[in-house]
Parts: C-alpha cells; structure tokens; sequence
C-alpha cells in the first residue's frame, strides 16, 4: 500500500479526519471564493448553518454550469498567483471547465494516483506505457506524476501513431498498460494483428478517463494477457485519484480523506441510502485552488462501506454504468449504452466495437446497434446472420425492455477511438 | 470433387460491391461466376475464382470478412429442362439445396450451375450415379 496508515484508517477515523478537514474546507470558500460564496448566500445558507458533514445534505449542488458560467477561474479560492498548473475538461459543447492546482494540491495529486496504481500492484520495478492523452486532459499528467512519484519508469507515449505504440512498449519492456479502455481494445486488437502478444511483457492495465463494463475489461485481459484495473476521477475534481480499484475488484476505493461522497436521486435531488444506485455527488475536503461543495458528477454508481478483503477501510464504488449525460430516453427508457456495450462484446462473430444510432421515425424513437461482422465462417447460412442478429436483440430487449434494430456492418467500418469514445449518434431533433 | 467457392461480406450501400470487386480488379484477379444475395442491410457476394485460397487471403489482407466454402458444381447440357433433371435427382435423394447459381461460359457448348448442399459427397455420388457430369476443379480454373 502507498499509504498503509491512511488507507487502513478505522471508519471512526477517517469520519473524524473527514470531519476536520470539511472544517477547514468550508472556511475556505466563505473566506475566498467569492463566487461560490454568492451562490451559498442566494441559495439562503448561512456559514453558521453548517455544523458538520451531517448537515452536507441540506446544501445546494455545484455542477458544470456554474464552471460555464464562472469560466475561466471564478470558482477559485486562490489568487492567480498561487497557482501552479491548468487543466480543462475537452469542452465539446461548451466553455471547457478549468480545473487548477496549487503546489500543495500537486502533492495530494501525486499520492493519490500513486496510492491508486499501488492498489493494482504497481510497484517502482514496473515499466508504465502511458497511452492517455498529454494535454489539458489530466489523465496523461496525472498518472505521469503518480506513477513516478513510486519510482516507476515511465514512458510519456501519448495516443496515436499504433505502431511505434506497439514498438516501444515491445522494445521498453512495459508492464503495465494506462489508457481508456476504449483505446486499449483498439490496441489489444493492433497487437493481434500484428502477432506481438509473445513479445509483450504487459501484466496491468490502469483505465479511466471513461467507464467500461466488467466485460469489456475481461476482454482486454484476455487479449492482452494482463490484470485489468479501473480508475476514476474528474478534472473539476483534481483528476484522476479520487477512487481506483483494488486487486479484489470488488469496486473502486475513494480516497475519503479527501473527498466527501454522497449518491443522490438524480431527478429528485435527494441523498439515496448505502447501496442504492444514482449519481455520485463529491465534496473534496483538502483542495486549496478548487473547492467546490456537492460537485454534480453525473456518474452513476453506487457506494459500499463493507470492509474489503485488501484490507483497505476505503468506501468503494462500482464502476460507473454510464453518465446521467449519456444516458438515453427511448420511448420512455432509460438506456445506458455501457448496457448494450455488456450484451455485444459476449457475442461470437463480431468485432467489439460499436456505434448507437437514435432516430425519430414519426412519433417513434428507434435505436439502431451497428456491430461488426467479423467471422467469415457464417456466411455460408443466412440463417446463422440472422440467429447472431435475433440473439443480440433479444439480449437487449432482455435487459432494456426495448426492441432494437441490429445492423451488421463490414469491419473497419465503426469509428475507433484514442480518448473517450463517442458511441452514440443522436439525430432526434435535428 | 469439390470446387471451392468465397464468400464475401457486403454492406448494403452504395459503391460497397463496386469496391469489393475493385479489390480483385486491382489485384489483377479474375471471376468466373458471381452470385449475390441480400438483404435490406447486407448482402453475400459467392464467386467461383481461378484460385480460391489467393483471392481469400487477398480478402482478408483487406480487412474484409469473407470465407471460402466447398460447394459442388454440376456441368450439364444448355437446354430446357436440363436443370430441372439435376434438381429432380437430388429431390428424390431427399437433399436439400441451400443455394444454387448457374452460368454458362464461352469455351463449350455446357452450362454449370453451383449447388450448396450440406453433404457435397452424397451429393456428387447421387448425381453421378444418375448419370450427370460433376465439375472439376481443372473445370472450374479452365473457364
């Protein structure tokens, strides 16, 4: 473990750590953030109202549109000056929201991601192929940082360019893989093609930056031939190392010393009970260039506080089903593409990758599934490309309750990606 | 005697089939006989090639999904009524025909047709028997 002695805390201890530190943190935003200050104050909080994480509930949300509104640094609790690195959401609809860091904060970051990778087995005799992006996006920085923090060798890769991917991570030696998984299905598919596997020396995969299902990263252990871990973090929230999963992979383990976690309904607002599924709500407790109070994370998870075998006190989060934001209403349906992402990628003859088409024919949604047709060896029969349509879309309707169109296209044909992947195509309203 | 066939995959959309074949064209590859089936979204492409095992992995290379199936070819006399015998032989040996094509060639005065059937043996032995002239090979690279 990173940091034994944190991680192991009793419950009892980590409350009263969580509790002091929330102290200090909600002091902070009164005393110098004067735009969220103003929010508190027109929402008819008092800073007297608040006497301990108890009272959390009772206080208004903070979510992407007040970054928007607030952009570039209104939501800051520091001067400028103070601090020392910029990073930003990628801003594909609107303002990107900044997310800053001062030294201090710096530090947390790097033991935070350490603490993480130290969860998956990582230790300073690994080799780490980083295939995140560089860039405002703090991914690529943000492992970089951890992970020689523990004195591991890295190397800076970036996405792109798959075969000197493929070369250096043969030629370095690397053991441990951090990418979305998206782009690692890509790769473990280009070290398939080109016949590699042998030459690899990979063990663990560290992914984030998007969610994935438990099947998806099966496949990628098995192609890969690697331990495959998921990470999680925002960038509004200081990036990666809010939570990461532990070699029990019973859910990912938030650092609760420093950030305050509540799962709401997220149509009503309200603070769901231990185990229930909605969205993750974060308060961070330490941050000194961004506090923010019930940041709206639009994840969807849930939360146990069940001791875990590592050893580890942590609460645990499931991997996220998907964002609230990208979640689809179908004729009244709530679809979570990670859903159908669970049916596809168990299914023989065709590639993993995928495209969602929603359209609106009359008054009807439809969903459209393009899947990959992969295996010649079904040509032959009709009937076998009709059975592998007809199983699809009768899983899906098994777990949706929707009847959708499947579509199999030729291979090569769905768009593959190197950061987040965009596997849905909306053409309602357009 | 087997003659073997590709099978291609093919997107139901525009210039797909024109590109599939530009890849045989580039290569320099010939057809002998081309059967497509489709549905609303795709479609099967089946070709009767010199060289089967070539064109296959050509395919491949090219990142299309295709396979290669044995099938068998029957040579008969281009005349009415000379497939409906063939048909009414296997019929009467309770064979099934998947899928069949025919096509006619330059060289002779035959026709051939491809028939896809589940045991291309029982197949071949029952037309034999009843006197029709299973393709060859040679037949099929010879066209």
């Amino acid at each position: 473990m990173w940091q034994a002695d944190i991680e192991t805390m009793g419950r009892g201890a980590i409350r009263a750590l969580q509790e002091e530190r929330f102290q200090n943190a909600w002091k902070h935003i009164w005393d110098n953030a004067p735009a969220q200050r103003k929010l508190l104050l027109d929402a008819g909080v008092e800073q007297n109202g608040i006497r301990s994480l108890d009272d959390v509930h009772t206080l208004p949300f903070t979510d992407k549109k007040a970054f928007t509104k607030h952009y570039p640094f209104g939501l800051f609790a520091v001067p400028q000056g103070d601090v020392v690195r910029l990073h930003s959401t990628s801003g594909t609809t609107s303002k990107p929201s900044m997310g800053g860091y001062t030294a201090g904060d710096m530090q947390h970051w790097k033991d935070l991601v350490a603490r993480f990778c130290a969860m998956a087995g990582v230790t300073k005799n690994d080799t780490a192929h980083i295939a995140f992006g560089f860039g405002m996006f703090t991914g690529g920085f943000g492992l970089n940082y951890g992970l020689e923090h523990m004195g591991v060798r890295v190397l800076p890769m970036g996405s792109g360019q798959t075969e000197k991917q493929l070369m250096m991570m043969r030629d370095m030696g690397s053991t441990v893989l951090v990418a979305t998984p998206s782009y690692a299905l890509y790769l473990s598919e280009a070290v398939r093609e080109a016949g590699v596997k042998g030459d690899l020396k990979l063990r663990v995969g560290l992914f984030g930056g998007e969610g994935h299902t438990p099947e998806m990263a099966a496949q990628i252990e098995e192609s890969l031939g690697i331990v495959a871990t998921s990470n999680y973090g925002l960038c509004e929230l200081g990036g990666p190392g809010l939570s990461g999963e532990c070699l029990e992979r019973g859910g990912m383990h938030i650092a609760e010393d420093h950030y305050w976690c509540e799962i709401i309904d997220p149509d009503t607002g309200k603070v769901l009970p231990e185990g229930e599924t909605g969205e993750l709500v974060v308060t961070p407790l330490t941050r000194e260039a961004l506090p923010l109070i019930r940041y709206r994370t639009k994840d969807i998870t849930k939360l146990t506080y069940e001791p875990c075998a590592c050893g580890r006190t942590h609460a645990r989060m499931s991997p996220t089903l998907g964002r609230s934001d990208d979640m689809l209403i179908i004729r009244g349906v709530n679809v979570f593409p990670s859903q159908i992402e669970s049916v596809l990628i168990r299914q023989e003859h065709i590639g993993p990758h995928y495209m969602l088409l929603v359209r609106r024919e009359g008054v009807m949604d439809t969903l459209e599934v393009q899947v990959e047709l992969t295996d010649g060896s079904v040509l032959e029969s009709f009937q076998l490309l009709e059975k592998i349509r007809e199983t699809i879309r009768e899983q899906i309707r098994n777990i949706l309750g929707l009847t959708v169109k499947v579509t199999l296209v030729a291979p090569q044909t769905v768009e593959r990606f190197m950061g987040k992947a965009r596997r849905i195509i909306d053409e309602r309203g357009k | 005697m087997v003659i073997e066939q590709v099978s291609v995959f093919v997107e139901n959309k525009k210039g797909a089939l024109k590109d599939t074949l530009g890849i045989l064209a580039e290569a320099g590859m010939d057809l002998r006989a081309i059967s497509i089936a489709d549905t609303s979204d795709f479609g099967i492409l089946r070709m009767i090639v010199p060289d089967a095992d070539a064109t296959l992995e050509l395919f491949k290379s090219k990142g299309v999904t295709a396979s290669k199936t044995a099938v068998t070819g029957c040579k008969l006399p281009d005349e009415p009524g000379a497939l409906h015998k063939v048909l009414s032989t296997l019929c009467e040996a309770g064979i099934s025909v998947e899928y069949i094509y025919a096509f006619i060639t330059r060289r002779n005065e035959d026709a051939y047709v491809i028939l896809r059937v589940e045991d291309n043996v029982f197949a071949q032995y029952v037309l034999k028997s009843a006197g029709h002239t299973i393709m060859t090979p040679g037949d099929a690279a010879g066209l």
